[in-house]
């Protein structure tokens, strides 16, 4: 007999659900022992092979930069060029998806069971997934992203000698048209950050969320796989798919962090002075690591969901001061009229095939959809873990329309400044920057400024905390086999192996951009792995009692 | 002397625990005392079931047998943790107050230098509970 009495505030475990039978039992693959003092708890091979393969690679780009840096340029462009019509196509059917979800009646099916309880608060669960799934992003394309679309679709369309547009303008441009170039550049923008981008991550975290809490696999990527590879997903099968995911994962998230470590850089320099050098990147990424060590170590409750929402707070203030400092009334008409052109051109920008815009596509469509998915067993395990107890329904339209909102909100706010100190007051000092700077140029212009640009430093560096701490997380249960409860040292491993892959990658020469190529490359086996997840999805939802 | 016996139990590893199973059967007789078999898990699936039903259901046939075997007086606790890793401390304080324990018997490994970073969970107990704490060490 259990005592009711003290489960008080505690999800109650309870509800129909559909159960897939199978003899796989959860850790039986695990090897448990202590190295010294430590103890560990680890899936064989999936951490072993993966540990060491990152291992291989990042020394393969130490010994050999030159050949490592064009055979990865090569996969990234013949990925994104060679297969833009795939990822534009599968995206679309991502998108359509989802939204078929949010309708039918499968919408109500409950993650975890028809009585279970949603272990988040609104506030806590948003803050957390959104923090993992775009943060940092924002910081560093809010302000370059819809410059560069203005300015291209300003300058017009040009024809190269062999037929092809050489400019990199999307659509049609609107040559010398002020007004339509600035709907143009945001709604290509949006379109970039909006709907496509959460309904990748959408897909992969509603199917981990079905097949762990209502079907009883374990948390790890492969046991989407079951409805059609079996009980051969606890080989071989589900081995690689499970080491491709933490590949992507720590690999994603070192060279992110490598980049992070650059905005954070040139963010001091031009508030303080601090010089560029690899030295203060090193400390930064150390300082990055060593707080998300301790976030990590506070757990998911303590640590992650704590510093989630300091972030969203702080992104907050900084998104409201802009708005307010800004032009306020300017932005906020512009906000309905972004929104207006992101419809309007949804349809032509999402087109697959028989483009003019090829380099848009390629360029930054493709490449974007590419690295959506590659993040996406990363975000996506991280949101299904954080997500039970909410339906179908509840969870699509938090995890696709209300961050899309958002993200048009933000471009809105950052990007519409930027421009209007384009058009209106004439200054290009952001458009001239380099990338990493151009936020805090704009902020330069705005009253406060030393301010609002330590409070966008102090961003940067808390959205790498988030990404990292959480990736933390979504590596160890990976590689523990879908256990979340193994040893500690285990998370303090992989977040410290993170950092240290970043500063040997970033003191490299071109590491990091040749291993960024290499993470854009997988997704690639990522789309397909993720389409074979809409229709599971599918299956796993007509299966459920509702 | 003790009313209510608080036993923490980890049943993915049977063999850490036997110990102090043995213990707290043996002083739950000695004071007559009722025992409430604690176990903290995560939502997601684990070793010790696909659902919390699951492992409540199998922590439940545990105290069962218990029962049955030595005749004590015994009931479950399942509690569900986010991140049961660095929140079995935590989970296990409020565990106490709930169940009103005035003894708290568990198992716990010999303590060696990873103790510095990572205190033991029967440590931690001792530290911040008011009750008394029984640590059990593997033979």
């Amino acid at each position: 007999m259990v005592d009711e009495s003290t489960d008080q505030g505690i999800p109650a475990p309870e509800g129909d659900v559909e159960i897939i039978e199978t003899d796989y039992e959860i850790g039986q693959d695990n090897i448990e022992g202590r190295i010294g003092p430590f103890g560990f708890d680890i899936h064989n091979p999936v951490f072993l092979v993966s540990g060491l393969s990152v291992v291989a690679f990042v020394f393969y780009t130490l010994a050999l930069p030159d050949q490592a840096g064009a055979v990865f340029s090569w996969l990234f462009s013949a990925t994104t060029k060679g297969f833009d019509w795939f990822f534009l196509g599968s995206a679309n059917i991502f998108v359509l998806f989802c939204l078929f979800l949010i309708v039918t009646p499968w919408g109500s099916v409950r993650l975890g069971g028809a009585e279970a309880t949603p272990d988040y608060s609104y506030a806590g669960w948003f803050a957390m997934l959104f923090a993992a799934g775009m943060g940092i992003g924002l910081m560093f394309y809010g302000v370059s992203e819809p410059l560069s679309h203005f300015s291209s679709s300003y300058g017009g369309t040009n024809l190269g000698e062999n037929g092809v547009r050489s400019d990199w303008a999307p659509l049609g441009a609107a040559r010398g048209n002020e007004a339509e170039a600035i709907r143009l550049g945001m709604a290509a923008t949006i379109f970039h950050w909006g709907l496509h981008p959460w309904a990748i991550y959408a897909i992969v975290a509603l199917s981990l969320a079905l097949f762990s809490y209502n079907k009883g696999l374990p948390l790890t990527i492969r046991s989407a796989f079951h409805p059609i590879l079996g009980d051969r997903v606890w080989g071989w099968p589900g081995h690689i798919i499970d080491i491709l995911a933490v590949f992507a994962t720590l690999f994603g998230l070192a060279t992110s962090l490598g980049f992070g470590a650059s905005q954070a850089n040139a963010g001091l320099n031009e508030l303080f002075g601090v010089p560029i050098s690899n030295t203060a990147e090193v400390l930064l990424i150390s300082g990055i690591t060593a707080i998300a060590l301790i976030s990590v170590l506070r757990g998911l409750d303590g640590g992650v969901k704590i510093l989630s929402e300091i972030n969203m707070g702080l992104a907050f203030v900084l998104l409201l001061f802009v708005l307010i400092a800004g032009p306020t009334v300017a932005i906020l008409t512009g906000f309905a009229d972004y929104l207006g052109a992101y419809l309007q051109y949804l349809p032509a920008l999402s087109n697959p095939v028989g483009r003019e815009d090829v380099n848009f596509m390629q360029g930054w469509t493709s490449f974007y959809w590419a690295w959506w998915i590659s993040w996406s067993p990363f975000v996506g395990m991280f949101i299904a873990r954080v997500s039970r107890g909410r339906t179908v329904r509840e969870f699509i339209i938090s995890v696709l329309l209300i961050p899309s909102l958002v993200c048009v909100l933000w471009m809105s706010v950052f990007g519409g400044v930027a421009i209007q100190q384009v058009v209106q007051d004439g200054f290009t000092g952001a458009q001239e920057a380099a990338l990493p700077i151009q936020l805090f140029k704009m902020l330069g212009e705005l009253p406060l400024a030393k301010i609002t640009s330590l409070i966008g430093i102090v961003l940067v560096i808390v959205f790498f905390v988030t990404s990292s701490d959480s990736g933390s997380l979504v590596i160890d249960t990976i590689t523990a086999g879908g256990k979340i409860d193994a040893p500690v040292p285990q998370r303090v491993f992989w977040c410290t192996f993170e950092g240290a892959v970043a500063i040997v990658l970033l003191l490299s020469a071109g590491g990091l951009a040749s291993l960024q190529s290499m993470v854009i490359s997988t997704g690639l086996p990522f789309t397909v792995v993720l389409l074979v997840m809409c229709w599971a999805v599918l299956r796993g939802l007509m299966s459920e009692p509702r | 002397m003790f009313r209510r016996i608080m036993a923490p139990v980890d049943l993915a590893h049977p063999d850490r625990i036997a110990r102090a199973i043995d213990v707290t059967v043996d002083e739950a007789k000695h004071h007559g005392a009722h025992v409430d078999f604690v176990t903290v898990t995560a939502a997601t699936p684990g070793p010790l079931g696909h659902t919390p039903e699951e492992v409540r259901q199998n922590l439940e046939a545990f105290v069962a047998a218990q029962r049955e075997a030595h005749g004590i007086d015994a009931t479950a606790h399942l509690v569900i943790s986010h991140d049961p890793t660095t929140d079995v401390d935590d989970a296990l304080l409020k565990a106490v107050k709930d169940t009103g324990a005035d003894l708290v018997i568990m198992a716990s490994h010999k303590p060696g230098l990873a103790e510095f970073f990572w205190p033991s969970n029967g440590g931690k107990l001792a530290s911040h509970s008011g009750v008394s704490v029984l640590l059990v060490r593997d033979a």
